[in-house]
């Protein structure tokens, strides 16, 4: 409380270019109102993030902490060539770094799934904004619905579609396209890459959506009248002034996908288990939270990466255009 | 527009399309109530005939009901305590200036941009070294977390639409600060207060790694259902309770948006406090 009161005092010292007079008690009634949010995250996130990362220092002997401080869960994740033999739900042929081979796919897991979540969704947000003209509404709540579906049921419902008994091997070969199951499509990583582009479908469409609606549609016709055809019009007009949405929806799909745990491991199979797996391995039955917390403060500074990275080409983009 | 002339074609190709996309997002959520009622223990094609006996099975799952009671529980005091902090923080970032405002209200929105494996990992990292057991509290702590982003978004909507002029005359009608809140503020951004303890309690109901993580012994319905899925002979039960849980949802929504639109006529807001779609 006294930093609020010093900070408090340090702001009405500033200049002040508020409508009324009320300066230092604006920022006391900000700062208090502010404190019981700023509290709880601290505590609830700051601190148990600092612990985690205080963790990933440790190591784990059975029960006792050894909190002297060492660098080999990261060795253990990023330069040992071959530190455990984890076999399990894994597989069993491991020759690389199980760890780091897990981050990796992750990762191109959710880069895949954010690309295909974003061009399948692209052209969805697009028609309804520029085709549909009086229940944009309508289909907008006809999108959202599916996905007040339990999540853990939706995903599941697509090991129903996909198995090896699934609906599509029955259906197909029913009508004799083919004489046994297809395997390809089941616990594999294109099983987990579809379904989670499917999970995360809404969350893609509405951010796109709410930009496409925000461009000035007289622009497109200036574009039009100075000779663009439509192709050269969408990519030099349409697209540039949907890039926020676009970008925020590359946001959202792609740092939830790359921490997901339940469509790898009901949909994954061996081949397609990503690094939450592991985390949830590491805390429970494997029994060492140092090495599960290096893991997930690994994978949090990956997420952290790409997207400040995204971010960062998403400005340099749109400084590069001339306006 | 480009549906206006010579791109006509690229409308109706965009349609079919659309149409298409639609089908994708409906396949899975479609075979839900279809093996409900299917008169079978194997969730296979061909059907073999109509049954309600899965859902009766419902009535007699104890743990279904414990597992049920615990997350509306869980539910009802995350979206409240999310509403709550939300309402302070959304109030203090649209109508006060203050130091730090920024990286503060970034900092209280970061759940938002962190994948929900690692607040887990986080949150049981501390409450084991602070020796805490693990219980329901441990699992309303998380969801409130996650859910207060979502509430202070939809409740910075509500009050930025508000009228400042409406505050300033109860003021200077004599009513205290407190008064001009409680009987002016608050009604006029209730349809926001409402939607963000919709979407909170919905996302508490729906969350699965973080109550995987922090649950005790009591188990939340996402937690117990997971561990129903290993069992082939509990699924068709379990896709009736799926049904039951989207019905009401799509009820929980229409009732939510009913009273959105009731309140939005009443005060003259249109559309801007924070609908759910």
């Amino acid at each position: 409380m006294t930093v609020a009161l010093d900070e408090a005092a340090s702001e009405a010292a500033r200049p002040q270019t508020k409508r009324k007079a009320r300066g230092p008690s604006d920022a006391r009634r900000g700062l208090t109102l502010m404190s019981p949010v700023f509290g709880y995250a601290l505590l609830l996130l700051a601190i148990p993030l600092g612990a985690t990362i205080a963790m990933s220092f440790w190591s784990q002997d059975f029960l006792t902490f050894d909190r002297s401080g060492t660098l080999e869960n990261y060795a253990a994740i990023w330069t040992d060539d071959m530190p455990d033999h984890w076999t399990g739900i894994f597989g069993s042929y491991w020759t690389e770094n199980l760890y780091r081979a897990l981050l990796l796919r992750s990762l191109s897991v959710s880069l895949f799934v954010t690309a295909a979540t974003l061009l399948l969704a692209f052209p969805i947000a697009y028609y309804v904004s520029f085709h549909v003209r009086k229940n944009k509404g309508l289909w907008i709540f006809l999108i959202t619905i599916p996905f007040w579906t339990s999540y853990l049921l939706r995903v599941f419902l697509w090991k129903v579609i996909l198995g090896y008994e699934g609906v599509v091997n029955a259906s197909l070969m029913a009508l004799g396209v083919i004489d046994e199951p297809l395997t390809s499509i089941n616990y594999s990583i294109n099983a987990v890459v579809l379904t989670l582009a499917h999970a995360w479908a809404p969350f893609a469409i509405l951010p796109i959506f709410v930009s496409l609606e925000k461009i000035d549609r007289s622009l497109l016709e200036a574009a039009e009248d100075l000779g663009d055809g439509p192709i050269r019009r969408f990519f030099r007009v349409t697209l540039p002034l949907a890039m926020p949405g676009v970008v925020a929806a590359a946001l959202i799909v792609f740092i939830p996908t790359i921490g997901d745990y339940v469509t790898p491991k009901l949909l994954g199979g061996k081949d397609g288990l990503m690094i939450s797996n592991m985390i949830e391995v590491q805390f429970k039955k494997g029994n060492d939270q140092p090495l599960g917390s290096a893991l997930a403060v690994s994978s949090m500074m990956i997420v952290a990466s790409i997207s400040v990275l995204f971010v960062w080409m998403n400005r340099k983009y749109l400084r590069a255009r001339p306006s | 527009m480009s549906g206006e002339t010579g791109t006509h074609s690229k409308g109706t190709g965009l349609r079919v399309y659309a149409f298409a996309y639609l089908l994708f997002l409906y396949a899975p959520v479609a075979l839900l109530p279809i093996f409900a009622f299917n008169d079978s223990q194997i969730i296979a094609f061909p059907l073999s005939g109509f049954t309600d006996r899965w859902f009766g099975e419902l009535w007699e799952a104890e743990p279904l009901h414990e597992s049920l009671m615990n997350s509306l529980f869980v539910g009802i005091t995350s979206s409240v305590l999310a509403t709550l902090l939300g309402i302070c923080a959304a109030r203090a970032s649209t109508r006060y200036e203050f130091p730090g405002k920024k990286p503060m209200m970034g900092f209280v929105m970061l759940p938002l941009v962190l994948p929900e494996i690692i607040v887990g990992v986080a949150m049981i990292n501390i409450i084991v070294q602070l020796g805490m057991d693990l219980s329901l509290w441990t699992v309303i702590l998380g969801h409130v977390l996650i859910c207060t982003p979502f509430a202070i978004a939809i409740l910075s909507a509500a009050f930025a639409s508000l009228d400042r002029s409406l505050e300033e005359a109860s003021l200077d009608l004599g009513e205290t600060r407190m008064g001009t809140f409680l009987r002016v503020t608050l009604p006029l951004v209730m349809p926001g207060i409402v939607s963000s303890l919709l979407i909170c309690f919905t996302i508490s109901l729906d969350e699965f790694i973080i109550a995987f993580f922090l649950t005790g012994a009591d188990t939340t319905l996402p937690v117990y259902i997971w561990g129903q899925l290993r069992f082939p002979g509990r699924l068709p039960s379990v896709f009736a309770l799926g049904t039951l849980m989207l019905l009401a949802s799509l009820l929980l929504l229409t009732l939510g948006e009913y009273f959105r639109r009731r309140s939005a006529r009443k005060t003259g807001i249109e559309h801007t406090a924070g609908g759910l779609v």
